[in-house]
């Protein structure tokens, strides 16, 4: 059988290549950093990571939105891939963090405000795809998932502006270009545009497979019952 | 029969259910005080560390209870096909949520009445700030847990894993006004000697503003489906 070539794998490649050069460049070429030494060089795909969870998550958003007023089965595997890569990198994010704050701030967790809305942000996002598990009907599904990610986002700008408002955390402010060595600018661009194809590569791949699946199961569902005029069953074409 | 007559017409609906059949208010009592006592056995029963986290036990109280609660009062609409019934005549689904969201932010305002005095005596607290403040943060608490219960309940109530489900959605969503909440409650029963309760006050309204008016938008579409 055929296989045929996709055009998202560009976009996935690009993304590789180029989280494979900026990390080299994280790890290898750039200078270590003042406060942190060596561990901090997990900075150039932490905060890459960080920026495109919500970025991510923001787009889920968006298709939500745009799925409550088209209804396309398209849009809803989109909002649903989305999301599923928004959860995958909120996970990515707090284990980094974890890793990262294990040496330097000799913790694994701590009750930071900008780790804990984190850690309900994965929840709120996990519990919208449990929602839809559960859900049965292809447009009850559809709708549920969207309205369900609608409100779970009003935990994303809490999640980006928490180390303003409670800014008491061992979490450092937002990183800025401002705020950041230009010695480090290169690195941490190239794995955020990287993290950001990657990301799309993902979701178009989820997108694909979830609608096969929905194709699957739409053709593998029994036919509805032949009804004889008395609109009962008929049993084998004969009216019982 | 415009909006708000309508929004009143479920609203009565739902307090006449309670007043008629109080079994929801007893059996969501007795589980709440439970769970008072339950928080005893977490740490040690210290007086001075109970005293210091009373606001917080009488919050995980009512945020356990508002989830029995609110699912209770959406099995009844789902049961015989009541909220198809509903549905099929000419109401408006904004109407349907604030009745059913001010029905629950009620019964939960009347659990909150009976809890606040219940865990000031086991925990030995007292309202040492200001009690207009603890009454506001109440008042806007349980308003916080109302409508996004509502909008989750509606969609629960009608899919398998209910009872998982629920409290999975509602619990992240409603982690700031929690943590509002308790900070709140607690400087009006230690003193607020910095006047930090009424900003407290003022995030617990903006968020029931976003969860009040997003919930409201988006109850017609998922109780459609």
């Amino acid at each position: 059988m055929k296989t045929r070539f996709h055009k998202e794998h560009i976009i996935g490649a690009l993304g590789l290549a180029m989280l494979s050069y900026g990390s080299w460049m994280g790890l290898f070429v750039v200078p270590p950093m003042s406060h942190f030494q060596e561990v901090g060089r997990i900075f150039f795909i932490h905060v890459p990571t960080a920026w495109n969870s919500l970025l991510v998550l923001t787009g889920s958003f968006i298709l939500a939105v745009g799925v409550l007023i088209n209804r396309r089965a398209g849009w809803d595997a989109a909002l649903t891939a989305s999301v599923e890569v928004g959860v995958l990198y909120t996970v990515m994010l707090l284990v980094q963090g974890s890793i990262w704050a294990r040496p330097t701030f000799n913790t694994w967790w701590t009750w930071d405000p900008r780790l804990l809305t984190a850690a309900i942000l994965l929840v709120a996002f996990a519990g919208v795809l449990s929602l839809r598990s559960f859900a049965e009907g292809r447009d009850r599904r559809m709708v549920w998932t969207a309205a369900a990610t609608i409100v779970a986002y009003v935990d994303v700008p809490i999640v980006y502006f928490i180390v303003n408002w409670l800014p008491r955390g061992i979490h450092q402010p937002h990183s800025f270009p401002s705020t950041v060595s230009s010695d480090y600018h290169t690195a941490l661009r190239l794995n955020a545009f990287a993290m950001l194809f990657i990301a799309i590569w993902f979701i178009a791949r989820r997108t694909r497979v979830i609608l096969l699946q929905d194709a699957g199961t739409a053709m593998s569902a029994p036919p509805p019952a032949e009804t004889g005029s008395d609109g009962k069953p008929m049993v084998a074409g004969v009216e019982g | 029969m415009n909006v708000l007559s309508q929004c009143w017409a479920v609203l009565a609906k739902d307090i006449l259910l309670d007043l008629r059949g109080s079994s929801r208010l007893t059996a969501v009592l007795f589980f709440a005080m439970m769970t008072l006592l339950l928080f005893s056995f977490g740490s040690e029963p210290d007086p001075e560390s109970m005293r210091r986290h009373a606001a917080g036990y009488l919050w995980l109280a009512l945020l356990l209870s508002s989830v029995l609660a609110l699912g209770e009062s959406f099995r009844s609409e789902v049961e015989d096909e009541a909220l198809e019934g509903l549905r099929l005549l000419p109401v408006d689904p904004r109407a349907l949520f604030y009745g059913k969201a001010l029905s629950n932010t009620l019964f939960l305002l009347v659990l909150a009445t009976i809890l606040l005095p219940l865990s000031l005596g086991l925990y030995g607290a007292e309202v040492r700030g200001s009690l207009t403040s603890l009454i506001g943060f109440i008042i806007l608490g349980t308003a916080g847990l109302a409508a996004p219960g509502c909008l989750y309940a509606a969609m629960t109530s009608q899919a398998r894993g209910q009872d998982v489900l629920l409290p999975l959605l509602l619990f992240p969503l409603v982690v700031p006004v929690l943590i509002a909440c308790v900070k709140g409650t607690g400087l009006c029963l230690s003193g607020d000697a910095m006047g930090q309760a009424s900003s407290l006050l003022s995030v617990v309204a903006t968020f029931d503003l976003v969860y009040w008016s997003v919930c409201g938008l988006l109850f017609g579409k998922v109780i459609d489906e």
